[in-house]
């Protein structure tokens, strides 16, 4: 029988979760917001002395209101506070495991956690390794945050035991690499989305055009070639897994229900998944549609992905019903 | 494929296998050569996968007739205008549809036309020595040069563990990280080698489901199945030759009702059924090339008929069809050999019955407190008119009801004294599961082609290609030369490059 105390242990470690992957996330706007204050009154110091040089009173900037907020300060306790986000979100996903006895992706509530979960390792791993600098993390978190409260208020399941149709060991192989390859690919959409507001940002700014809300957000973005190469670095890495996700599938839809393709709802959304990350891939090696088109590519793959996740689940009547 | 177009330095910068844009050229033979190039362009095929996805949509949302015939049927009643169009459209057939082939088969056709030529390229440089030294070695995107002697080639060989290299006279060149061509020629293939397992599967394939009671069985052979779905060039002898006896289903439920388990123990064997298994869900039997899964259950009321003569006339378990979760099941209950007149009956089976305002329901799916609800008939059933009935269903055009059509419930070992001589007995519940039995012959096809694309995905994208080359020319002093360059990953490879100047320097 499932443990309700420990599922409620879970279900509580989620909530902080994102509380604090939300502190998080005002963190990282924080520093942003900050270093634009900081590279604003720089600006005003530069026209002052500019002044100052022909011929006008002097001026002096108090120092207080330069240093008063610092922005590579706020930005490492976010990034602290995601790590700390991180682990109660890990051991909310083992309590689940715990007190369902069996693998913490049994339903969509469960699979949604474990997504956003790999996203965030994702993010992490990124920053660690150095692809991408941390205050991209402020863009990264919103949607986390997002994803995260409405599969807890919309999702939400208690624990209990698995529809014996799930009862497989292939749960652990197809659902994980299914969870893997949907966190990654959900990241590279987000990242795919600010490169596409980022090049159009720096097409508006070289032309001396002004920029509206979202594009203007592209000044706090990183490089455009930075945002290009990250998102393609996490679809070069979660196409493989989402590849074996699908044949893993197959093999446990053939122990399963004696065939390992049938065009179930789920499966033709997988495919047109799958062929859109293809399609990406071979364009961003194509001339004519490197750069702002396979990025489309790539965030419409993501849609296919939310299309396969959500709508066939809830709207669509087909073999996967139950998670 | 996964190898960028290139801007041209040379021909030995040019890191990959992909063919050049195509030209139009005169002659007789130039259109063709024009249309096939165009075709198997990268362009075309990346335009093909879009179209591919594109065509998919309505599968993934619209009923399909393969997957859920019944679905179709209530979509096309219930969308009159919308749904005879989209039926001409095939759109409830998408992925046999003639529009889904002619788009995967081009895409096919373009990855073959694409695949071919750059496997014996790529074959050819296996072979082939990593290419001679470009002339600027400086315009390279990662180079350097230095004052030292002809001793750095022997070092270069040294640090170059791994790589190919060939060392021509005061120059050198080496290449390394070939398997990501292979891979990516590997993965290509093994698409195909999946459509032909594909097909395979559905021309030579077998699907048969059968419904079995408790205490009985069934052999694979073509007459045995309630319903069969043959590829187009199946042979019934292929057929794998084996016999199957359900000796006992178990089911067991949550108490909110929810299935925990479901368990098929049957017998099997080639010849005799002597050989104990049980068929669960996620664990079919496997005989030879054919596997018999568990698809469905419900519930066989056992019951026995005597006619106004006193004469057994029906000694059997009845196979009652599921309506709802709780196994709310319908029930048709037909004899002929009964005398004088011929007996029908018509109800619901309740595993678990409640009654409410008159009406019975179930409220659990297990056997709990079952009742067989009947309405009885005589007269003629109307089974020697030479048109197939279903066991399922029952005309009542020539039959006069009993009591005036008034319901009787019984539970086990309960027995309905008809009016006017003979009784029904409702002698206990036995339960059926239904099997599909299925052979696909593509499948170990299908599964080595599934291992292929993966495998050659993985080396792909994760094998980087890159070359290099050092020259020295002499002169007072003489200077070292170095230059590389990768398509994969520069940034990783100017890492690399750095860190083998750094050691030829030393």
């Amino acid at each position: 029988m499932p443990d309700k105390g420990l599922g409620q242990l879970g279900d509580g470690l989620l909530f902080t979760a994102v509380v604090v992957y939300a502190l998080a996330m005002l963190g990282f706007a924080g520093e942003q917001a900050s270093r634009k204050a900081r590279q604003s009154v720089t600006a005003v110091r530069d026209s002052t002395q500019v002044l100052v040089g022909s011929g006008g009173p002097s001026v002096t900037l108090p120092a207080e209101t330069v240093t008063s907020l610092n922005p590579s300060r706020a930005g490492r306790f976010a990034l602290a506070l995601t790590g700390l986000g991180w682990l109660v979100h890990l051991s909310s996903i083992t309590a689940r495991g715990f007190a369902a006895h069996r693998v913490p992706w049994g339903n969509m509530y469960e699979f949604s956690s474990c997504v956003a979960f790999v996203a965030v390792t994702a993010f992490l791993v990124l920053v660690a390794r150095g692809y991408v600098e941390r205050s991209l993390g402020a863009f990264v978190m919103l949607p986390v945050v997002l994803y995260l409260g409405l599969a807890a208020t919309k999702l939400y399941t208690a624990a209990g035991p698995l529809v014996p149709a799930l009862n497989s060991y292939w749960i652990k192989i197809h659902v994980a690499a299914a969870v893997t390859a949907s966190g990654a690919f959900q990241l590279s959409g987000v990242v795919a989305l600010l490169y596409l507001l980022r090049s159009r940002y720096d097409e508006l700014t070289a032309a001396e055009r002004p920029t509206r809300f979202p594009v203007s957000l592209g000044a706090q973005l990183p490089a455009a070639p930075v945002l290009d190469r990250v998102s393609y670095v996490v679809i070069a890495f979660a196409f493989p897994v989402w590849t074996f996700a699908i044949i893993a599938g197959a093999i446990w839809a053939e122990a399963a229900w004696g065939r390992y393709w049938g065009w179930d709802p789920k499966e033709t959304w997988s495919f047109i998944t799958w062929v859109l990350y293809a399609g990406y891939l071979h364009a961003r090696a194509t001339a004519g549609w490197k750069g702002r088109k396979a990025a489309w590519v790539a965030v419409a793959a993501a849609c296919a992905l939310i299309v396969d996740y959500y709508v066939v689940n809830i709207f669509v009547v087909g073999l996967h019903s139950y998670a | 494929m996964t190898v960028p177009d290139v801007v041209q330095v040379d021909e030995a910068t040019r890191l990959t296998t992909q063919p050049l844009a195509p030209q139009l050229r005169s002659g007789v033979l130039g259109p063709l050569r024009f249309g096939w190039r165009r075709l198997t362009s990268m362009r075309t095929a990346l335009l093909l996968l879009f179209l591919l996805a594109l065509a998919s949509v309505p599968g993934g949302f619209l009923p399909q007739r393969r997957i859920n015939p019944l679905r179709v049927q209530s979509y096309l009643e219930k969308h009159t205008t919308v749904g005879p169009l989209l039926d001409r459209l095939q759109m409830f057939d998408v992925f046999s549809s003639a529009w889904f082939s002619a788009i995967y088969l081009l895409l096919f056709i373009s990855l073959v036309g694409c695949l071919l030529p750059r496997t014996r390229l790529h074959l050819r440089a296996l072979r082939a020595a990593p290419p001679a030294v470009p002339k600027v070695l400086t315009r390279l995107p990662a180079s350097d040069t230095w004052e030292g002697d002809a001793d750095v080639l022997a070092r270069a060989e040294k640090a170059l563990r791994g790589w190919r290299v060939v060392r021509r006279g005061d120059e050198l060149s080496a290449e390394r990280g070939y398997l990501r061509e292979t891979g990516n020629l590997v993965f290509h293939l093994s698409l195909v080698l999946l459509l032909v397992g594909i097909a395979v599967g559905a021309f030579r394939g077998f699907k048969g489901t059968v419904l079995v009671v408790e205490g009985t069985g069934f052999s694979n052979t073509v007459a045995s199945y309630d319903d069969i779905n043959p590829g187009r060039r199946f042979h019934p002898s292929s057929l794998v030759p084996f016999t199957l006896q359900l000796q006992d289903f178990r089911a067991t439920y949550a108490p909110d009702g929810k299935a925990l388990t479901f368990d098929a123990q049957v017998t099997w064997g080639r010849t005799q059924a002597t050989t104990p298994y049980d068929v669960r869900v996620n664990h079919p039997l496997a005989v030879g090339g054919a596997k018999t899964y568990l698809i469905g259950h419900g519930y066989a009321p056992f019951v026995r008929v005597r006619d106004r003569t006193g004469a057994v006339v029906l000694d059997q378990p009845v196979a009652c069809l599921p309506q709802t979760p709780q196994f709310l099941s319908t029930c048709v209950i037909k004899v002929p050999d009964a005398a004088p007149q011929q007996l029908g009956f018509r109800g619901a089976f309740t595993p678990t019955t409640i009654t409410q305002d008159g009406r019975v329901g179930s409220s659990f799916p297990g056997l709990v407190r079952p009742v067989l609800t009947l309405v009885g008939w005589a007269g003629d059933l109307g089974l020697d008119g030479g048109v197939p009935q279903s066991v399922y269903s029952l005309d009542t055009t020539a039959l006069k009801p009993f009591d005036k059509g008034q319901a009787h419930a019984l539970s086990e070992g309960q027995t309905w004294q008809l009016p006017g001589g003979g009784s029904l007995t409702y002698v206990g519940t036995r339960e059926w599961a239904t099997f599909q039995v299925t052979q696909d012959p593509g499948k170990r096809l299908a599964l080595v082609a599934a291992v292929g694309i993966v495998g050659g995905l993985m080396l792909s994208l994760f094998v980087r290609r890159r070359r290099v080359w050092v020259r020295v020319r002499p002169g007072a002093p003489s200077t070292v030369e170095v230059g590389g360059l990768s398509r994969t990953d520069p940034e990783r490879f100017q890492a690399e490059f750095a860190e083998l100047v750094r050691r030829l320097r030393e």
